[in-house]
């Protein structure tokens, strides 16, 4: 038998590591079972996983494993006493989550040992790179990838095979095949999973890339906050040199190219591509005009062309299968499949890769599980500080790049998080102006000084200072930001103020017109005060009130000084009559 | 060895040697050299910063502008416990605001500032990854998930009490 943990960094930071640590505390010299690590396998709501393998069959999958747990799960390698383990099998209802999935980009996430070439080759490794190398021309690998219909899946969904096309027909002997994996949207993690649990996925797609347009170099340029894709990625990059799949004459066909790491420093703005290329240079991220576009005048002004993590990761599956089988998969304009990272209010959070056209019901309900705590939905939230807020009534809307846009949201690199009734929208668009004020690289006016005034005019808003006029204010801002950023990251920035206007409004004037937050999340817009019919006098709250606002005698109802009160809602939790009342 | 100009505290430059003989001198590894200059001194001295200037052959002030530009680069030293508070839209939408406020009145301190006794320092970043633990800590490297502003203060009482402060 053999003990597999998942050692994604969800799977380390919910503990995979203190179970590691547990179960070789307890194994001797000679065991009859092994030990292995693989990535990430996608339920985040179930980490730390532990599988139990059998040859190469998956027999069983153990979820929520604490450190406790080593002695039993070894007991149960060696005897091969599955009943041992019994309680820590997965549920079938929660199994459901990965088998409702058709997964590419994620194929080998969860199932191979990250940092093994073997592992990766038995899983068909490398036999897209020989195909390609041996039996096709670079313009024979862009007809296929035109094909297959493969677009760029970090947020924009451009043609890949038009972005490989230009930088062929691109004149030079020198170009350069760029990695975007400065996945800086808030909530998205789809890219770290892809480079951590299957970093050679990633050489082999670029490698092919790199062969299609004729470049020599490969760069990867990964935020920094991402320290065990580096690592992961390093040692694949060390592995495919040793075995001749980097470097010279790359399996003896002639072609050569090296590939190297580049970590970001942390600026959002980088995931635009030519800002990328002005870190790679070693400045400030800001944004080029263009054109000339990277693919003419790229890093070091020769012909450049960036990807996502993502679409590497589909490029050699394309291959061995075909593009038709690929585009087989999804809508008319959208094909194949996306990977989406589901979290926020939902009850099963995670890695989600489903074909394209399914319905965002499909993701959230049918394998997210739906709200936690019996929550009602509100609004999923697509796209990142780029995107917007997608409310219930349009839940049936099918994933597809024009679907998605027609929302006013956009499919995004694939942040997807799930809102219920708790969550007040206008503070979700000053969440996100907060953010992109923040991280308006300050190249543009517009972008500078919109996004700072659009911030102001929000904070006012949540602390009950809204004016009359506001709305109208914040819906012309977004407008004249948009006209007059030059990059993505101020097109898109009033996407988030837009959307929830669109669809919220009406939270927008209960703040600005009767100064209450529906979603009592404003913390300056609530008052406590106590019901006198259900209060005990049992005087908790009072003791518990940090402001000494509560007064009252024992068993007598209390009252709430309004003046006083600091709206930290300890009495709330502390009342077990639930007499507070929060309006 | 370079011969500085600037004020303030003086660093031991020789520390740099081996930084920038693998990658000086080539202004497209600026940002790679402060990130390792940074992982030798904790921050990026002034004096630091001049030397790498004169060495890649870039002004000062450039040095500045890309030192400023990204959120990882630091100008005064941190304590010795660096506390990230994870700001990203899932810890969003579960209570983020609230832990950090949290921490920041227990230990007397706002985003980006180091307590007196030089043990911590609080600092709001972007999205961890974390996010089915959300909301999430994390302090030199070891995440705390699913938070509460009580527990998010007990994970930093524990450690003062191992530091016996």
């Amino acid at each position: 038998m053999r003990i597999v943990i998942g050692e994604g960094s969800c799977g380390i930071a919910a503990g995979a590591s203190k179970v590691r640590a547990a179960i070789e505390a307890v194994m001797n010299a000679n065991e009859p079972f092994s030990l292995g690590s693989t990535g990430c396998i996608g339920m985040c709501f179930l980490e730390p996983i532990v599988d139990l393998y059998e040859g190469d069959k998956l027999i069983r999958r153990l979820v929520k494993v604490t450190a406790d747990d080593a002695q039993a799960i070894v007991d149960c390698a060696r005897s091969g006493d599955l009943l041992l383990v019994e309680k820590l099998v997965i549920s079938s209802e929660d199994e459901e989550f990965l088998t409702k999935q058709t997964r590419i980009a994620l194929r080998h996430c969860g199932i191979i040992d990250p940092v093994s070439l073997d592992d990766y080759r038995a899983a068909d490794g490398y036999q897209a790179l020989e195909k390609a190398l041996k039996t096709m021309t670079p313009e024979q690998v862009i007809e296929e990838i035109k094909i297959s219909g493969l677009a760029g899946r970090g947020g924009a969904g451009f043609p890949t095979w038009f972005k490989w096309n230009a930088a062929r027909q691109s004149a030079g002997e020198e170009k350069y095949l760029i990695c975007n994996a400065d996945e800086g949207d808030p909530g998205a993690f789809m890219d770290r999973a892809v480079i951590e649990s299957d970093p050679h996925s990633l050489i082999e797609g670029m490698l092919i890339g790199a062969y299609a347009i004729g470049a020599k170099e490969m760069i990867v340029y990964v935020r920094a906050e991402y320290p065990l894709a580096i690592t992961h990625l390093e040692i694949a990059i060390e592995q495919a040199k040793k075995a001749n799949l980097l470097g010279e004459n790359i399996l003896g066909t002639g072609f050569s190219c090296d590939m190297r790491i580049k970590a970001g420093a942390g600026a959002f703005v980088c995931g635009e591509e030519t800002a990328l290329i002005e870190s790679l240079e070693g400045k400030r991220g800001m944004p080029r005009l263009k054109p000339p576009f990277p693919a003419q005048k790229g890093y070091m002004d020769k012909p450049s062309n960036i990807n996502n993590v993502e679409t590497f990761a589909n490029v050699s599956w394309i291959i061995n299968n075909g593009g038709e089988a690929f585009a087989a998969m999804g809508t008319e304009n959208s094909k194949g499949t996306k990977v989406f990272a589901l979290t926020g209010k939902i009850r099963k959070g995670g890695l989600v890769e489903i074909p394209m056209g399914k319905t965002l019901r499909d993701v959230i309900y049918g394998i997210g599980g739906g709200i936690r705590d019996n929550k009602e939905f509100k609004a999923v939230q697509m796209g990142g500080p780029s995107g917007g807020c997608i409310p219930a009534e349009l839940l049936d809307t099918v994933i597809d790049y024009k679907a998605l846009a027609a929302t006013g949201a956009i499919m995004g690199s694939g942040g997807m998080v799930v809102m219920d009734e708790s969550t007040c929208m206008v503070g979700m668009a000053k969440f996100f102006l907060d953010f992109t004020a923040l991280e308006s690289c300050g190249k543009c006016v517009h972008c500078r000084i919109g996004t700072a005034r659009m911030q102001e005019i929000l904070t006012r808003i949540v602390k009950g200072e809204g004016k009359q006029g506001d709305i109208e204010l914040l819906e012309e801002l977004c407008e004249a930001v948009k006209d007059g950023a030059l990059c993505g990251l101020g097109q898109t920035a009033p996407n988030p103020v837009l959307t929830t206007i669109r669809y919220f409004r009406n939270e927008y004037e209960a703040h600005i017109n009767d100064k209450k937050c529906p979603a009592k999340e404003c913390v300056d817009l609530l008052t406590y005060s106590i019901d006198a019919e259900k209060c005990k006098g049992c005087t908790l709250c009072a003791k518990k009130c940090p402001a000494k606002a509560i007064s009252g005698a024992v068993k007598e109802a209390h009252i709430i000084d309004e003046n006083t009160c600091i709206r930290c809602g300890q009495c709330v939790n502390s009342c077990r009559f639930g007499a507070i009342i929060v309006e | 060895m370079c011969n500085c100009n600037s004020s303030g505290p003086k660093s031991d430059l020789s520390l740099l040697d081996g930084v920038l003989g693998e990658y000086g001198g080539v202004p497209a590894n600026l940002i790679t050299i402060l990130q390792k200059a940074q992982n030798i001194y904790g921050y990026l001295p002034k004096d630091v910063m001049y030397c790498i200037a004169e060495n890649v052959g870039v002004t000062p002030a450039d040095v500045m502008g890309v030192a400023t530009f990204y959120s990882q680069f630091r100008l005064t030293p941190i304590g010795k416990y660096l506390i990230m508070a994870c700001q990203g839209t899932a810890c969003h939408v579960n209570g983020s605001e609230r832990i950090t406020a949290a921490i920041s009145e227990y230990l007397g301190i706002g985003n980006g500032e180091t307590t007196a006794d030089g043990l911590f320092t609080l600092e709001n970043v972007a999205c961890l990854g974390c996010c089915s633990l959300a909301p999430v800590i994390m302090i030199n490297g070891e995440a705390y998930g699913n938070l509460t502003p009580d527990s998010a203060v007990s994970v930093i009482k524990s450690i003062q009490e191992k530091e016996g402060k």
